[in-house]
């Protein structure tokens, strides 16, 4: 295992830089008053393929603002964001099947069914209805939720709701994986039994995953590495975590991250 | 023999509850016409005919093609000016969603229009045009158009971001945006505007057919009024509550089959 205060260094430079945050500050104007906000200040970042990172950091630090501008739906205010080389706020459609996000609530469309819903990435990417109800089936059974094809979502719980948004997720097949906090509405049994199925997929399809937290455990859990951000945005410390560390080395982890967020 | 008696108590529980139901629908209605029929008996035909005059003069207008021809060009004015008013309502509306410019600018004509009586654009459509369906159209339209577009910009705008932010995020076309998520979204509110603009079309029509045309259920009104003839009058005006009631149920129908997904609370509200 290895850290640093404020920028780490990957090990394993060989593999492609996926996700580039360059100089990097989004700010809001305050409704009403005219006052400006520093969501992100001067982030710099570089997430390499393959890496499953965690984002922590206190509430309103920035990890959202973050987040939607490597998803395409903000654009930064100075620097630049690029995602597999392009801009994902000006070149919005080229990202078209090469990003999915899991969202903090399953934003399921109450008016699909569990499989059209898990169909939708696909039906935009004009894959024939066969193919993408057989692909929508295939992770509907991988994720447990066989025989509830046809479920509308009032009809599912919380958890199997949040399964089928991951389904829905991993059906399309897309590179880049962008979580933010999707299990944080969820029973601790339920989240830790998620979590774990969630970070086996990731690995097991090769793909890029950022994970929004605000938890230090599910970081430890899930990220290969962890970036802790300061508010507004910014790196306090960015570590790789090793897998089946010991549970020492991960207390000493969990202590710095204390150190460094109690500040 | 057990096992079957809590099925036939359940299914003499839904009848009784489906009579209940009827009764409950039907009671004020016999009242009404109980106390039109004892009218009836104190009061000349020309205030208050007797109901099964009317029934056969309705009867009459269902049998004759010269007469029910007259209640199909009333229907087919009100769906023709109802669907010209949602089309262009409902393109109104997708631009005020789209840009606030155009919201500022059209709004306050919207507005504006809405406060313009009924009888006002009879008479404009009269002084300006002179084809009588053209201007039952016209007519049909201006007075609908107001609240189809505020129906619809209000269910464009009540759209979850959530919901449209994670649609966003697939990069849909434009055309796949419509039809994954704006279309279902606002379907239901477009079903309740559709209801409430066939009341006020059917009560439009009448007055512009009175005025400006020399057929239809209006026109006819207007006949009956002259002959003092109140039978006739009634029966006319049952002509129209009957379509506006069959199209409202057929929208209710629409809709449960249609928004089947919904969760139901078993305590009402």
């Amino acid at each position: 295992m290895t850290a640093a205060a404020d920028h780490f260094v990957r090990d394993d430079a060989a593999a492609p830089v996926e996700i580039r945050f360059d100089h990097v500050s989004k700010t809001f104007g305050r409704h009403g008053t005219g006052d400006l906000f520093r969501a992100v200040d001067d982030l710099n970042l570089e997430i390499r393929s393959g890496e499953l990172v965690a984002i922590l950091g206190k509430t309103g630090c920035g990890k959202s603002t973050m987040f939607n501008m490597i998803a395409g739906l903000l654009e930064p205010s100075e620097g630049r964001v690029m995602v597999s080389g392009h801009d994902p706020f000006s070149q919005f459609d080229w990202f078209r099947g090469k990003i999915a996000i899991v969202f903090q609530n399953d934003r399921l469309l109450p008016w699909r069914t569990a499989i059209q819903n898990v169909a939708l990435g696909l039906e935009m990417l004009g894959i024939s209805k066969a193919e993408r109800f057989a692909t929508a089936q295939h992770w509907l059974t991988k994720l447990g939720l066989g025989g509830h094809e046809n479920d509308y979502p009032h009809a599912l719980s919380g958890g199997m709701r949040q399964r089928v948004s991951i389904a829905r997720a991993f059906a399309t097949n897309a590179n880049i994986l962008l979580c933010d906090e999707p299990f944080s509405a969820l029973d601790e049994m339920t989240a830790n039994r998620l979590r774990e199925e969630f970070a086996r997929l990731v690995r097991e399809n090769g793909k890029t995953a950022v994970f929004i937290t605000h938890s230090i455990n599910e970081a430890l859990q899930i990220g290969d590495r962890i970036v802790v951000l300061l508010r507004p945005a910014k790196i306090a410390y960015d570590v790789k975590l090793e897998r089946d560390a010991s549970a020492a080395a991960n207390d000493e982890v969990r202590a710095r991250i204390r150190q460094v967020l109690a500040v | 023999m057990n096992s079957r008696a809590p099925a036939a108590q359940t299914s003499s529980f839904a009848v009784l509850s489906v009579l209940t139901g009827a009764a409950r629908i039907a009671a004020p209605f016999a009242v009404l016409i109980a106390l039109w029929q004892i009218a009836a008996q104190f009061f000349p035909p020309y205030l208050f005919p007797s109901l099964v005059d009317v029934f056969w003069r309705c009867i009459e207008i269902f049998t004759h093609w010269s007469q029910f021809a007259n209640v199909l060009a009333t229907v087919w004015r009100i769906l023709a000016g109802l669907a010209g008013a949602f089309v262009i309502g409902a393109l109104l509306a997708v631009l005020m969603a789209r840009s606030l410019a155009v919201d500022r600018f059209l709004s306050p004509i919207l507005a504006f229009f809405q406060g313009i009586p009924a009888l006002s654009w009879v008479v404009f459509a009269i002084i300006w045009f002179h084809g009588i369906e053209f201007r039952i159209f016209f007519i049909m339209v201006l007075t609908t158009l107001p609240a189809f577009t505020f129906q619809v910009l209000g269910a464009l705008r009540a759209m979850s971001k959530d919901l449209t932010e994670m649609v966003m995020s697939f990069r849909p076309t434009r055309f796949k945006l419509f039809s994954t998520m704006i279309v279902p979204a606002i379907l239901p509110d477009i079903f309740t505007a559709w209801k409430v603009n066939l009341g006020n079309a059917s009560r439009v029509v009448v007055v512009a057919e009175l005025v400006g045309a020399t057929g239809g259920v209006g026109y006819e009104l207007l006949q009956q009024q002259q002959l003092f003839d109140m039978a006739g009058a009634l029966a006319w005006t049952l002509q129209l509550v009957f379509f506006v009631l069959l199209v409202q149920n057929a929208i209710t129908l629409l809709e449960t089959m249609l928004f089947s997904y919904r969760a139901v609370s078993e305590r009402t509200l």
